[in-house]
């Protein structure tokens, strides 16, 4: 369970996102027409992933001293530790859901995120296979 | 070898609505009470089929469902090209009262999700006397808006596929797959601009806050059944409703979200069914 929250542990869990994504052939092909830079904040710690053509052509870690990006979408420590229960709770369970209680925050240019919504959705879930793993 | 044909039964009929003709499909299965099912915004009837094909329900219920003008099988009136369109508290209401008229049914009962739960409240305010019980499901007289509604329908973006990513986290983790996705076709197929038409109604038209405490219960009954899993219409919203609506029922539903009737038919039918049996039993 990614129970306590821990910003360290969570972002270890994000790192993952490229083997995550690596298995899941369906969602890559859903982002076929997907390309966009932007940002995914797992807490107090900020990623910077380029996806071309549904795939994670760029993933780093920051702090960034500078970096460019279309959208962020930037979350605390238990918002992305509740999402990714492996099942989560009501009104923890959905990106979306998320926002509206004010756990997450969309900002920048929300075109490309809203074009491929589905695609960014199930993209920023797939850590949620490293918490159901047993240990 | 015969083909095994499912009791539902599609027909069309025209409805004038605001003074013009409308071309309206609907589907009905069963016999007995009238039950008549209102979809959820940018949707259609289909959402309703499993109920359709539950003889429990079938065997006591005619249960009908249809199109709302715009969506699914029914069509926009004619001109419908030089319009936006914008469902209205007083259009719907008219639409249910005049489907219900046109086809001579008698006290049905009327349930609606979402959008439908919604007027199901107005139904109460201002036709109670011509139902024999109301039943809103994911109902609220208000929810806070949780996304922009110009992404639904602009050139640079998928409506289908907008509208249909944004509900996708309306339903319960729970919910088959099949059945989650069965959900989210329909609102892949809506037209351009007929989810966002709906929610003028749900957003800026359809605020009835000041409204439901003079709905009266004893004049008919009012059932809210909301699924835990609704992050649009909450089980809070619904709670809150009702607190200002004496005698009126409500249900939080485990392991269901906003479309309880298809995304998962089988957690719905144990909650739904003993409503339906309250009903038939103070006819």
């Amino acid at each position: 369970m990614p129970g306590d929250f821990d910003n360290d542990r969570l972002a270890a869990a994000f790192e993952q996102l490229p083997r995550l994504l690596d298995c899941e052939p369906t969602l890559v092909r859903r982002g076929a027409f997907f390309d966009a830079r932007f940002q995914v904040g797992i807490g107090t710690i900020p990623f910077d992933l380029t996806i071309a053509a549904g795939r994670i052509a760029a993933f780093a870690r920051g702090p960034f001293v500078m970096s460019s990006w279309r959208f962020a979408v930037r979350g605390g420590a238990e918002a992305w530790g509740r999402l990714w229960q492996p099942v989560p709770d009501p009104g923890w369970h959905d990106l979306m859901a998320l926002g509206k209680r004010g756990a997450v925050v969309l900002e920048g240019d929300l075109q490309p995120l809203m074009a491929n919504l589905q695609y960014v959705k199930d993209l920023l879930v797939l850590p949620r296979r490293i918490f159901a793993e047993p240990r | 070898m015969a083909a095994t044909l499912e009791p539902i039964i599609g027909r069309y009929l025209t409805l004038e609505l605001s003074g013009r003709p409308h071309r309206v499909y609907f589907e009905q299965a069963g016999e007995g009470i009238p039950l008549v099912c209102l979809h959820t915004a940018g949707a259609d009837g289909r959402q309703f089929r499993h109920l359709m094909l539950d003889e429990e329900i079938t065997r006591h219920f005619r249960v009908l469902s249809f199109d709302m003008p715009w969506h699914g099988k029914s069509l926009p009136p004619q001109g419908w090209e030089n319009e936006d369109y914008r469902l209205t508290t007083a259009g719907y209401t008219e639409m249910i009262v005049a489907f219900c008229r046109a086809l001579e049914l008698d006290h049905p009962v009327a349930m609606g999700c979402s959008i439908g739960g919604r007027i199901v409240l107005n139904l109460a305010i201002e036709h109670a006397a011509m139902f024999r019980a109301l039943i809103g499901l994911e109902s609220a007289d208000y929810q806070a808006p949780w996304y922009d509604t110009a992404w639904l329908n602009r050139p640079d973006v998928h409506g289908g596929e907008v509208c249909a990513a944004l509900v996708s986290g309306l339903m319960a983790p729970q919910s088959p797959d099949a059945t989650r996705h069965e959900t989210l076709w329909m609102y892949k197929q809506s037209g351009p601009g007929v989810f966002q038409g709906d929610l003028y109604f749900y957003r800026v038209d359809g605020d009835l806050r000041a409204k439901v405490d003079r709905i009266d219960t004893t004049a008919c009954p009012l059932y809210l059944l909301t699924g835990e899993y609704d992050f649009s219409c909450t089980p809070e919203d619904t709670e809150r409703t009702a607190k200002k609506i004496a005698g009126a029922k409500v249900t939080i539903m485990r392991e269901l979200g906003h479309f309880p009737m298809s995304e998962n038919p089988a957690q719905f039918r144990r909650y739904i069914l003993p409503v339906l049996e309250k009903i038939r039993a103070t006819m």
